[in-house]
């Protein structure tokens, strides 16, 4: 079973990634996300130079509507919508006027009439970005949409552990905190167990959600349990807005039992690689020394190679839309 | 106003079986079944072998919507006092007139003051005027003491009270039933047992105060359980099912389906399984249609803003005609389940076909195939589960109290 899947457009049929949008890793095949991390790799090797500029999207326009905060993520994309010669537009659209739906519906519907070209959406619902991709004809990125997907950050960490650890395929990743509200931590299971990997998932009953190992990962509530020969030790924020339902008891229990050490992290292979999707909340899951030892953090890596896999998805989903030839 | 009526030619659904003939009808009122002599001055009705059934009672529907009762066969409504919130005399007598001459609503009174769960509403009056039992609502209430002070007040008066039974501090602000769907989708979840938890807990009180209790729709093994122990005990407690919970699962939500959103949420495939066999075994009294029309505006939304609820008033029939098909239950059973019961439980008059009924009556082609569609609905709003799905049985013709309307 798969959770709204970009839907393959009639087409695009024998493209190597025959999708219209981008919402979700549900519905892409293995194949299909090699081929996006592939795409990726050219773009990390541009931004590292100094004419970090390609025009291959010259004169389209890219709406980045964010109907929930953010920061790196926003700014990732327009540095990414940039580099490619877009017309990068930013919408922060507050919480507080597009509450309730018909008027998501009729805020796509006038993104639409604005002849974007790319629309990369964020939204605190679940399932709010598939409601706009299907009412616009542009493609549309997710950027995350409420607990359920965030297709970049997945595609940006599948791309940051196969350059550091040289594969993905037979790694075993520790997914650690709160995966029940993390749209991170969905997105990440579903690429990482399509890519060969074995996944756990590791935190404290209250924040994994039920029935997850049916999405192929191994659950542990025991941290240490959970981290034991782990070659990749990714921790998600936790999310201290949501935590209302009194989910941990403190920050500093919390911090005592799921907080990344390197007293902790020994548990974990020798040469086990941390991440963390940021923004961290530092001293309550990760320990800052963890977070900036550069020898086993890649964190400042993972933002480095999200620029990169966005590039790639707006290159991709822009090739039929360009002419470009066997698209 | 025609004195005597007769359909005849067709199978009569009688809570003996069916019997080959028809049904004659004089001053409202069934005059004979199966083979009679025609009187002279009698307006007749060819059945052409087709079902003649009571006419369907749909117990706990949250709007009144005349168009898709009469399309589904529904000749009586008992409303939720939700809409408008059903609290005071001059609101039930209002809903009570609405629905004439075709359909006759049978409001059920608010329980408590603006269904808050916290002062009693003037039961007592609400039934003098028409209210034919008393509801808790879309929610359930929370304070015990509250219950057992409803319970007891509400029997005494000889009124059943309707629940709704989901715990809601479990509850919270769940919209799914916790399981795989409600993990890969990321909406919030709430396990299964919050039904069976408000169920113990009625139930108990029901014990203690001897009220009887109508849990308008029962939809996980758990609370299945309790009811089939507390009935065994002899405790006047029955319960309700929509369709919706017996032939869909929470898969159905896939997709951020909206019009799968419903409350209670779909439950999961096993849960499912052990609704069909409570209509199996007569644990489920009835099945209603929880007819809720929410249009684009309630229903086009992020899957958390959508309101919960279906349009289900026309494909109530259809789609439990299925459970004879599937030879889950007899034909006279499913009418009892959407008539025979409804009746019984709520004293209403007609949904049974019997010497001195009221003349509530359907002539059903139980085989016409036709498709559910969503826009093509002569309800409210088309808020189906069930779009696209090929459906078997129609409503023919619809004789409401001796009068053909249909």
């Amino acid at each position: 079973m798969s959770s709204s899947p970009t839907r393959p457009d009639d087409g695009r049929l024998g493209s190597p990634f025959p999708h219209r949008h981008l919402t979700g890793i549900a519905g892409l095949q293995p194949h299909e996300i090699a081929f996006l991390l592939d795409e990726a790799e050219q773009w990390v090797q541009l931004n590292r130079g100094t004419a970090k500029h390609d025009d291959r999207l010259a004169g389209l326009t890219l709406i980045n509507a964010f109907f929930e905060n953010s920061t790196r993520t926003l700014l990732s994309f327009e540095i990414a919508g940039k580099r490619l010669g877009a017309d990068v537009v930013n919408m922060a659209v507050a919480q507080s006027s597009v509450k309730k739906g018909e008027t998501l519906i009729d805020t796509a519907i006038t993104l639409n009439a604005m002849r974007a070209d790319m629309i990369v959406i964020r939204h605190d619902s679940s399932g709010a970005v598939q409601l706009i991709a299907d009412k616009v004809d542009c493609p549309v990125l997710n950027a995350g949409d409420g607990r359920h997907e965030h297709p970049t950050q997945a595609l940006l960490d599948a791309l940051t552990i196969r350059r550091r650890k040289g594969r993905i395929e037979g790694l075993v990743v520790a997914i650690c905190g709160d995966v029940l509200h993390s749209r991170v931590a969905r997105s990440n299971i579903l690429s990482l167990t399509a890519l060969g990997a074995e996944v756990r998932v590791v935190g404290p009953p209250t924040l994994l959600p039920p029935q997850i190992e049916r999405m192929g990962v191994t659950r542990f509530t025991d941290f240490d349990a959970g981290l034991d020969g782990a070659d990749v030790v990714m921790m998600l924020r936790l999310q201290r807005e949501r935590m209302a339902g009194g989910f941990v008891p403190s920050l500093r229990e919390y911090h005592a039992l799921y907080g990344l050490t390197y007293d902790r992290l020994a548990k974990a292979a020798p040469d086990a690689l941390v991440m963390h999707p940021g923004p961290m909340n530092r001293g309550v899951e990760i320990a800052s020394d963890v977070a900036d030892d550069l020898e086993r953090s890649a964190i400042t890596e993972q933002v480095e190679m999200g620029v990169a896999v966005r590039m790639a998805c707006l290159d991709v989903l822009t090739r039929a839309r360009r002419g470009v030839a066997g698209w | 106003m025609v004195s005597a009526l007769a359909i005849t030619g067709g199978r009569v659904v009688t809570p003996q079986g069916l019997v080959e003939g028809g049904v004659l009808v004089r001053d409202g009122r069934i005059a004979a079944v199966g083979g009679f002599d025609l009187p002279g001055d009698v307006e007749r009705i060819d059945a052409r072998g087709a079902l003649i059934a009571p006419g369907l009672i749909d117990v706990g529907v949250f709007a009144i919507d005349k168009p898709a009762f009469v399309a589904g066969g529904i000749t009586r409504a008992v409303l939720m006092p939700d809409q408008g919130g059903i609290d005071t005399v001059p609101l039930v007598q209002h809903a009570a007139a609405a629905g004439k001459p075709k359909v006759w609503v049978h409001p059920l009174a608010a329980a408590t003051r603006g269904l808050k769960g916290e002062e009693l509403a003037e039961i007592g009056l609400m039934a003098r005027d028409g209210a034919c039992g008393v509801a808790t609502g879309r929610g359930w209430i929370a304070d015990s003491g509250v219950m057992y002070r409803l319970l007891g007040y509400a029997g005494a008066l000889g009124l059943r009270t309707v629940v709704h039974a989901e715990d809601g501090d479990l509850a919270g602000n769940a919209v799914m039933t916790d399981g795989e769907t409600a993990t890969r989708l990321g909406l919030a979840a709430a396990p299964a047992e919050a039904e069976a938890l408000a169920v113990a807990r009625d139930l108990l009180l029901v014990e203690a105060t001897g009220a009887p209790l109508h849990i308008r729709q029962v939809t996980t093994a758990r609370a299945l359980d309790l009811i089939r122990a507390a009935k065994k005990k002899g405790l006047p407690v029955s319960c309700g099912i929509t369709p919706a919970h017996l032939f869909l699962s929470d898969i159905a939500v896939t997709g951020f389906r909206t019009f799968a959103r419903l409350s209670p949420p779909l439950r999961d495939e096993s849960d499912r399984q052990a609704c069909l066999a409570g209509i199996a075994d007569g644990t489920i009294d009835l099945i209603c249609s929880g007819h809720d029309p929410h249009g684009p505006e309630a229903k086009r939304l992020p899957f958390i803003d959508a309101e919960p609820g279906m349009a289900g008033a026309e494909t109530l029939l259809a789609l439990s005609l299925a459970l004879v098909r599937d030879g889950l239950v007899g034909v006279e059973r499913l009418f009892d389940l959407l008539a025979g019961a409804p009746a019984r439980l709520f004293g209403l008059p007609g949904g049974v076909i019997e010497a001195g009924a009221e003349a509530d009556l359907l002539v059903v082609d139980s085989d016409a195939p036709w498709r559910i569609e969503s826009d093509n609905m002569a309800a409210a709003a088309g808020n189906t589960p069930f779009d696209g799905l090929p459906v078997q049985g129609r409503v023919v013709r619809t004789i409401k109290g001796g009068v053909p309307i249909q």
